[in-house]
């Protein structure tokens, strides 16, 4: 390979040994400590998992029903984990089946290397049987990628991948390898990657970036946090927390920032966003000096920008510096990673409070409690709300499960009303918005982390997106604890037809299947839920059960999700009903 | 807030890598900017790569396409230049029947003053080169129109910059962790 690296020898690294190019595929990933990936196998790849059939008692194959399951498995292992999560598949469909997958955890930032095999590197280009440009198609939602046609470059391909997925910012990574290359042997010896020689993961924070931000937040009448998964990814938690209370500073999340801090905490103020809370949304257009720490203003956070803050100081924290300016014009950018960069900024910082600031905080939420929570929580209507099905599990998990939802309005009333103890908790799909994430991302999760509880919560109509992975929960004995919020619509969309197109339901209703029965087709255990009075019941027994559940609730048809944001709008504008 | 649009040049200093023209072309069509040119050679490094990438955006369009070229992970550094800030020059090649060397005497004239340089004769054609300026191209291309021109090609921009890259020294600093 032409690129420099740094690569240490590993301290317990094997001596050189001649081997096959696919047993080098398996060793180097279990020399990178992966125990468990997530795949699907076809010609391409055979060679790899005739190895990982030797291998199967060090490293757990498992065996998903599609390969989008795969992909989206691997990004719950690493959403829950923080470790770099694992995806194979063979060429051509197989490879592209990942694909969406990859794009997703582009768009948030999940460590993931995918290996796919490929057609032998003499028919590259001959249109093959089941040839396909993967690394031409993966390029633009990959943060790097490669073919690798020659053996002997196999250990350094994977190290360098590895060590691209995890640092700075992490993304996904595709090695594609021919399967002459598989087949092909060289002397394996494996040496971790350090760096790239053109690739500088971590900007260096500047003590006077630090000492800028520190005195504009000083001298804050009104300052208010936004901080987003950078500070999930950068393990920050703790120094976010630190730095809110020193410095008395309210404090809101984008969706994926979600449980870096508990959701109790006193100065944390909610959910920023188009379906996020009434006061941190309104207070944006409020605050003078805002501080975004690891978030990347995406306009589902920020509305119209023309109407963005524009009272407001702007302190944006980022290890990314294509961040900086790229949406929201700043007055101060602090590089760098978060965990460092808090840990400077608090020693910056004065110890202050803001009660009354705080107070129309709280002035707001009672607003938006009236108006939309207690509705959503305490219904007094007939028919049952997805907030309520949520305020059961948060009884039952005392905040203590990881949530992974898929993407409408359940992912929404999920995000906005689960209680979250602990960080790692919230996995959805934020930026790609991508229905059918929630089933496998939950089974990876639930691996990664089997003393965890997990619950999925996913719509109708997502669910079925990727509904074989039902197969795999069985296989696995994965204890994932499966709600799907039953409306008989997709009712996002549903949602905006009644609001922005006179309630024209073009292709939005859906005849549901019998899901109990196909649940119980899998030997999951199953029940569905009509009436409120066997909803506290029902949402025990899944959560007390040792194995995977399944619950229906059938909730009302026609709710819709609310505070909003309509599109384009101003977060000024953020509506109650 | 109408800022105006530019002719900017970007430099981008680069591994040698065969994907890596894709990944960034591919930041300038996702954003729909037309690409005026776009030259890759050799650098004044041995192994690194230099592209240089001429484009009509604003300023702040530009730096955010910097920032997302330097984002990959292949480059090692890119910069952003007006034309004041470079010293640049196009090429160009005329194929052009060798009859009329000899029958419009004009053409002998128009060769001298335009400073190009015939790089081959033979009985059918010449082929003549030039290097300079956009403007100093077209001027030659349309006086030679007139006679009748087989084949004419132009390259893209290429130029280098008045002030420093330091491209050495960021290289030397990964090869000394
Ligand atoms: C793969 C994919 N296709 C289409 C969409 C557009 N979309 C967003 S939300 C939604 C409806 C989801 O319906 P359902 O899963 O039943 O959830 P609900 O909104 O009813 O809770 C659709 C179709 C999407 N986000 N992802
Ligand atoms: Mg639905």
């Amino acid at each position: 390979m032409k690129t420099q690296t740094i690569n240490t020898k590993q301290e317990v690294a094997e001596k050189t040994q001649r081997i096959s190019g696919s047993e080098a595929i398996v060793r180097s990933l279990m020399a990178e400590g992966v125990d468990i990936l997530y795949g699907y196998p076809g010609g391409a790849i055979m060679p790899v998992y005739d190895e990982l059939y030797k291998f199967q008692d060090k490293i757990h194959h498992v065996l998903t029903r599609h390969e989008q399951g795969a992909a989206h498995a691997a990004q719950g292992y690493a959403r829950i984990s923080g470790k770099v999560g694992v995806a194979m598949a063979t060429s051509g469909p197989g490879a592209t089946n990942l694909i969406t997958g990859i794009a997703d955890a582009q768009i948030d930032s999940t460590p993931l290397v995918c290996i796919t095999g490929q057609v032998p590197s003499h028919l590259l280009g001959s249109d093959a049987f089941q040839e396909t440009d993967i690394v031409g198609i993966s390029t633009p939602v990959t943060k790097w990628n490669c073919q690798v046609t020659k053996s002997e470059d196999i250990p350094e391909a994977i190290a360098k991948a590895f060590y691209i997925a995890r640092s700075g910012r992490p993304g996904p990574v595709l090695v594609d390898i021919t399967k002459d290359a598989q087949f092909g042997e060289l002397d394996f010896k494996y040496e971790k990657c350090k760096g790239v020689r053109s690739y500088y993961p971590v900007p260096k924070t500047s003590q006077a970036s630090i000492n800028a931000a520190a005195e504009l937040i000083n001298n804050a009448k009104k300052p208010m946090i936004v901080w987003g998964q950078g500070v999930i990814l950068g393990q920050a938690e703790e120094e976010l927390k630190a730095v809110i209370e020193k410095a008395g500073i309210p404090a809101a999340w984008t969706i994926l920032g979600a449980s870096a801090l508990p959701t109790s905490h006193p100065l944390n103020i909610g959910m920023v966003g188009m379906h996020g809370n009434y006061a941190p949304n309104k207070l944006t257009n409020e605050c003078d000096v805002l501080i975004a720490i690891g978030m990347r203003f995406d306009d589902r956070v920020t509305g119209s920008l023309d109407t963005y803050a524009k009272q407001a100081k702007i302190i944006h924290f980022d290890i990314d510096p294509a961040e900086i300016d790229k949406n929201v014009k700043t007055d101060v950018a602090v590089l760098g990673n978060s965990k460092e960069s808090l840990a400077m900024l608090f020693d910056a910082l004065n110890e202050n409070t803001h009660e009354s600031w705080l107070q129309e905080f709280k002035n707001l939420y009672t607003i938006e409690f009236e108006k939309v929570i207690k509705n959503d929580l305490h219904p007094t209507k007939e028919g049952l709300t997805m907030g309520e099905v949520l305020k059961q599990i948060n009884i039952e998990s005392k905040g203590n499960a990881a949530i992974v939802s898929d993407v409408g309005q359940h992912q929404m009333i999920a995000c906005r009303y689960s209680d979250f103890n602990i960080t790692k908790s919230n996995i959805t799909s934020g930026g790609l918005g991508t229905m059918g994430f929630a089933l496998p991302a939950a089974i990876g999760a639930k691996m990664a982390a089997p003393e965890r509880e997990v619950v999925a919560i996913i719509g109708d109509g997502g669910y079925q997106m990727n509904i074989q992975e039902l197969g795999t929960i069985f296989q696995q004995k994965a204890a994932v604890k499966i709600v799907v919020l039953n409306n008989e619509f997709l009712g996002m969309v549903r949602q905006w037809q009644q609001l922005f197109f006179d309630k024209r339901y073009a292709s939005t209703e859906m005849t549901n299947p019998n899901f109990v029965a196909i649940a119980e087709g899998y030997y999951i255990k199953a029940r569905k839920v009509i009436k409120r009075e066997e909803l506290a019941d029902a949402v025990k027994e899944m959560m007390t059960s040792k194995e995977s559940y399944f619950l229906e609730v059938c909730v009302e048809k026609e709710d819709n999700v609310f505070p909003m944001i309509p599109s384009g709008a101003s977060v000024s504008d953020i509506r109650l009903s | 807030m109408n800022e105006e649009i530019k002719s900017l040049t970007i430099s981008v200093y680069t591994e040698n890598n065969i994907g890596l023209l894709n990944r960034i072309s591919a930041i300038f069509q996702r954003r729909h900017i037309n690409i005026e040119s776009l030259t890759t050679s050799q650098s004044e490094i041995d192994g690194v790569n230099r592209f240089v990438i001429v484009v009509n955006v604003t300023e702040t369009n530009a730096i955010k396409i910097v920032k997302q070229i330097e984002k990959q992970v292949e480059t090692i550094k890119a910069y952003c230049h007006t034309d004041e800030e470079t010293i640049f020059t196009e090429s160009c090649m005329f194929k052009i029947k060798s009859d009329l060397l000899f029958d419009e005497p004009q053409i002998q004239n128009i060769i001298k003053e335009s400073d190009s340089n015939i790089v081959t004769v033979n009985k059918e054609f010449f082929v003549l080169e030039k290097s300079g300026r956009r403007n100093e191209i077209e001027s030659l291309r349309r006086d030679l129109n007139v006679f009748g021109i087989m084949q004419f090609v132009r390259s893209g921009r290429i130029a280098v910059t008045k002030d420093e890259m330091k491209i050495t020294e960021m290289l030397s600093a990964f090869n000394n962790q």
